[in-house]
């Protein structure tokens, strides 16, 4: 699928992705009542770049406590595989601490479908049993297909199925900030518009750290199934 | 992910993109291994038919381990006990598995080429669990897994292989991918056991076990397949361990950090001496550890793509 994006508007710029993570740090600690027995489970990929920055700002909430922060892939658990011509890549759990009896934070970059939170639910239970899962994410963006609701919200974002919500990462895209895309269409009289960036990887997969061009991980609205959309 | 193929069938075919995807969605699937409820429902619903016409116990096993784990269903055929017996053909044996539908059928088979006929006539995806003294290509993925792990990289390293290289499937797979992740091989053995083509894989060729063994990273030793030895290779099985066999004092003249590997099962006292087979230098149980990971990955890649 090599459908091109354009951006349609820029929706978080640093500073305020930077005061939504803050304000979502004090609502977990508020919740929660305290740091203890909290830890943050960030989705592969971006999702744990998210959770390690609430668990600094914890930290700095609370004194210096910090919360344990685990990646969680949620590959093997998807509810896809096999309705794709390409398998999605396999990236690994990191999760080195016990989770039974906790108070869990799931961490993800944006809520869609929900897809991804229900793989991540299951992956999540075979790993122990906690007190109670929680989900914080940057953006929701709506079209859920499944019953599931965020707690911590950082920007509820109306969108259009078609369009993306593209969430970029200092530590992985060199810059801060969340936009809405909309594919490049061909306009009437025109030649076809180049585009601004080929869609570098597909839409299902988790993008890659260390590429030199800047990736969005997009959600996107062709395939309502495929990881990146929840 | 560059991983395209239908089947596994040889090491000969792998590019090093697609070694590589393999080594790292089994270095992934590690973690399976430590958790207390070892299983994920990525394979629910797909069955993985072993079909063995020759003895096995860590493959056939570690590819049951590996789709259970991934809640595959697994059936185990072996040519005992079965229809094979009475005179079926393999073939025609393939083509009544594959009317019950299965995704995967992992063969071994006593005749080179057996899987990939196989592959050619069957819709499910073939994996090539060792066919003759041609390949046993998820033996030199997990080779290639474990000398990752221990050493960090692939590329740059001198792995020696020692022993019967004229009938070893493990040695012709290793040689094949060591060569295409850029490692350099040597192998040793005594003339009759190594094959006169040898060096056209771009291999160097060894007669002195400790000339061939003083700088290497890993030292690969074969198993001696009595029973594929017809007649009058080696003078005898005491001679072959002396000249061949490694022991702690032919150990001294190599390097430090040298990683012993064997595919098992072992001859102790014949190309091991048991002090050896479980020193420290051996990472024989990290290799069969690896072995259920990296069929894990192999069947992942193969079963759960479309239109396995």
């Amino acid at each position: 699928m090599s459908v091109a994006y354009r951006e349609k508007a820029q929706v978080l710029d640093e500073g305020a992705l930077d005061r939504a993570l803050t304000r979502i740090a004090h609502e977990i600690v508020e919740q929660a009542g305290g740091v203890k027995d909290i830890a943050l489970v960030g989705i592969k990929t971006r999702g744990v770049t998210l959770g390690q920055r609430i668990a600094a700002k914890i930290a700095a909430i609370e004194g210096g406590q910090k919360p344990a922060v685990g990646a969680l892939d949620i590959t093997l658990y998807r509810d896809d595989l096999g309705l794709k011509a390409e398998q999605p890549v396999v990236r690994g759990t990191e999760i080195p601490f016990p989770i039974k009896g906790r108070t869990v934070v799931l961490v993800d970059d944006v809520l869609f479908t929900g897809r991804t939170i229900r793989a991540a639910l299951d992956a999540l239970m075979d790993l122990g049993r906690p007190r109670v899962i929680r989900l914080a994410v940057l953006v929701d963006r709506g079209h859920r297909e499944l019953p599931i609701r965020p707690d911590y919200i950082g920007k509820n974002l109306p969108t259009s199925r078609r369009e993306t919500v593209a969430v970029l990462l200092r530590e992985h895209d060199g810059t801060d900030r969340v936009v809405i895309q909309e594919p490049a269409e061909r306009e009437e009289g025109e030649p076809q518009p180049k585009a601004r960036r080929a869609n570098m990887e597909s839409p299902s997969e988790r993008s890659e750290e260390g590429e030199p061009q800047p990736k969005a991980r997009r959600a996107n609205m062709d395939s309502p199934p495929e990881r990146s959309e929840g | 992910m560059t991983w395209k193929r239908k089947d596994l069938l040889s090491m000969q075919d792998l590019e090093a993109g697609e070694i590589r995807d393999v080594l790292d969605t089994a270095e992934s699937m590690k973690e399976i291994a430590t958790r207390e409820i070892k299983k994920v429902p990525t394979l629910r619903g797909k069955t993985v038919v072993n079909l063995f016409y020759e003895s096995s116990t860590r493959t056939r096993t570690s590819f049951e381990i590996a789709g259970k784990w991934l809640s595959a269903d697994v059936i185990n055929f072996s040519a005992s006990g079965s229809s094979a017996e009475k005179g079926e053909s393999l073939l025609d044996t393939a083509k009544n598995i594959e009317a019950m539908s299965p995704d995967v059928v992992v063969v071994r088979h006593k005749a080179s080429g057996a899987p990939a006929m196989l592959a050619r006539n069957l819709r499910c995806a073939v994996v090539n669990a060792g066919d003759g003294a041609h390949e046993h290509p998820t033996q030199a993925l997990l080779d290639l897994l474990t000398i990752r792990e221990k050493k960090g990289h692939l590329e740059g390293l001198n792995v020696t292989i020692v022993g019967d290289v004229a009938h070893s499937r493990v040695a012709r797979s290793d040689i094949h991918g060591m060569k295409t992740m850029g490692i350099t091989v040597t192998v040793a053995g005594p003339p009759t056991l190594i094959p006169a083509a040898c060096q056209e894989l771009g291999v160097k060729v060894s007669h002195r076990l400790e000339e061939a063994i003083a700088h290497a990273d890993v030292i690969m030793m074969l198993r001696l397949q009595h029973e594929r030895m017809t007649a009058g290779f080696i003078p005898s099985l005491r001679e072959y361990s002396r000249v061949w066999g490694l022991s702690p004092d032919k150990l001294k003249h190599c390097r430090s950090d040298v990683l012993i590997m064997h595919p098992g099962p072992v001859n102790r006292g014949v190309e091991l001496s048991p002090e050896v087979a479980d020193g420290p230098y051996s990472v024989i149980l990290d290799q069969v550890t690896n072995g259920v990971a990296v069929r894990m990955a192999v069947l992942y890649l193969l079963a759960g793509s479309k239109g396995a």
